[in-house]
């Protein structure tokens, strides 16, 4: 089998300016975030991102990087307003495409299955409409004549997705309660990277899951990262938790330019995934522990 | 005499949205919604599948906040019927065998619902939440809303359209709009549905201890106001029982009253 293991900086690489990116996970959930911040030290720009969003979304946002966004919704969950997404939108710094979070999925879907739209009601009488001018509606040709919306496929240059396991021939396997629509963002796309939490031989798949769980089969994965905390500070159970005082200060630093600047150098201007892991061990031995 | 407070009264007021959907996913969102779908179930509608609000259908009355994966005690009676991860949610949601409970930031008298944006769309004064999934869940199956402020929720209005009302839906040419079905509307003050012959709002509760004026005053448009309007009925003790003891026992549900 293919040995396809990489560094996050020879996957960005592979990337340029202009590209449409998906990028896996959901919300503030299991995102491939050593790999957003390997872009974030890059000089990428003009992006169009493809994501149900969250912090992937913003901190691009925040750092100048989109142009476009197709997306689902774009959240923190425990903070339900992505609040560096929410600048970029009241500026109109970026170009929004929004879909129903539904017919976001069939979007994937018809990338991955090689068709131009998907066919669904979920938009119907919805500004989702109004306020998609290229989206166009079809109708039945059969008998009940009924009028859909053609979701277009996301034809995607690159994804990126976070896994818990993989192998270095890119088997990616999910070991929290949903592995999202990562599988289809592998499949949507030209290339796919993936991180994970640990890279583990092919024969120890299964050692932690059942089979179900190996959901993206390596003939969609071009290059795997091992990135131990790569999700930081997005949740990848049954790995971590969200680490949700750190989103927190994250969020705060869209009110105050001097507090995304001082983000920017304590937790972005780093070298490596490597230096952000070793920052985040000094910070918790710093922290008050906890009652 | 009850000792029912309006929470608990909106809370029962909400779970009635509920009666008569026999086997189908009661899928609210929030915790005042969610409780509110747990109370039904435990009560008079034994039948409806409900999720741990993460990726499980579970069996058994969830305090809020607990999960699957975060067990809120040992006596929690989790017991797993089902997986539903949101694929699978999707799904469902386009199968019909859905009913959900959703917020707005406005509402007007046809049922049109906005928490995506206020102002221009394409530049908002204010980003919300997004349309999320509102249009979907509107043109699929059944929908109900709970809105904590009326005053501030009904508009003439709304600046954006993320779940669809009967006026929108009615624009369709058929069939496109036949799964289309706001059940109810929950305030703080009363409950609505949408029972005229154009689909427009109409009042079908008070709550008890609120006046028709004051329902009035917070309804910035033209309401339908049956010639007797009944007061919104009072939780049973049993109802108490399982809201303050059992669903809901650090009160998360008063939040939205502060």
């Amino acid at each position: 089998m293919p040995d396809k293991r990489m560094t996050e900086g020879e996957v960005v690489a592979e990337l340029s300016s202009g590209m449409t990116i998906g990028i896996g996970g959901w919300g503030s959930r299991r995102k491939p975030m050593s790999l957003v911040r390997a872009i974030l030290r890059s000089d990428l720009r003009d992006l169009h991102v493809v994501s149900y969003g969250g912090p992937d979304v913003g901190l691009l946002c925040a750092a100048g990087r989109v142009r476009r966004i197709t997306y689902g919704f774009v959240s923190l969950d425990s903070i339900p307003l992505e609040p560096h997404f929410r600048i970029a939108r009241q500026t109109g710094a970026v170009e929004a495409r929004e879909f129903d979070e539904g017919a976001f999925y069939l979007g994937l879907l018809a990338a991955a299955h090689r068709v131009p739209f998907y066919p669904t009601r979920a938009g119907l009488g919805s500004d989702m409409l109004t306020y998609n001018p290229d989206l166009k509606t079809v109708t039945s040709p059969y008998d009940d004549g009924t009028e859909l919306i053609a979701v277009p496929a996301f034809d995607i240059d690159v994804s990126l997705v976070h896994m818990n396991r993989a192998d270095a021939a890119g088997n990616g396997q999910f070991l929290g309660p949903d592995l999202y629509f990562d599988d289809l963002f592998a499949m949507a796309a030209e290339r796919t990277f993936m991180s994970c939490e640990r890279l583990v031989a092919t024969e120890d798949l299964l050692a932690e899951g059942s089979v179900h769980t190996l959901r993206i089969p390596r003939l969609h994965t071009d290059g795997v990262v091992e990135a131990s905390g790569g999700a930081h500070f997005t949740e990848c159970p049954p790995d971590y938790d969200r680490d949700e005082a750190f989103q927190a200060e994250y969020a705060a630093t869209a009110r105050d330019p001097d507090a995304w600047a001082r983000f920017r150098a304590d937790w972005l201007d780093l070298p490596s995934h490597d230096d952000y892991r070793a920052r985040l061990a000094e910070r918790a031995e710093s922290a008050p522990v906890k009652p | 005499m009850s000792d029912a407070t309006i929470d608990e009264i909106c809370l029962v007021a909400l779970a009635e949205s509920f009666r008569g959907d026999g086997e189908l996913l009661c899928h609210p969102m929030g915790p005042f919604p969610v409780a509110a779908g747990r109370l039904a179930r435990a009560s008079f509608e034994p039948d409806l599948m409900l999720t741990d609000t993460i990726a499980y259908a579970v069996v058994g009355t969830l305090p809020l906040g607990a999960t699957v994966d975060r067990p809120g005690g040992a006596d929690d009676g989790i017991v797993v019927e089902g997986y539903l991860p949101f694929r699978t949610v999707f799904d469902q949601a386009w199968s019909g065998r859905r009913h959900v409970v959703m917020g707005a930031s406005q509402i007007d008298r046809h049922g049109n619902q906005n928490f995506a944006a206020i102002g221009d769309y394409r530049k908002p004064k204010a980003q919300l939440l997004g349309l999320r999934g509102a249009p979907g869940n509107l043109i699929n199956h059944a929908t109900s809303y709970w809105i904590p402020n009326q005053a501030r929720t009904f508009c003439e209005r709304v600046d954006v359209v993320s779940g669809p009302g009967y006026d929108r839906v009615a624009a369709l040419p058929e069939p496109s709009g036949r799964f289309h079905e706001i059940r109810r509307v929950v305030t703080e003050l009363a409950a609505y549905d949408f029972e005229t012959p154009e689909g427009t709002m109409r009042l079908r509760s008070i709550h008890p201890g609120v006046s028709l004026d004051e329902v009035l005053a917070a309804t910035p448009f033209e309401l339908t106001v049956p010639g007797e309007v009944p007061a919104s009925r009072l939780p049973t003790d049993e109802e108490l029982h399982l809201i303050r003891n059992v669903i809901d026992p650090t009160s998360i549900r008063k939040h939205e009253f502060r």
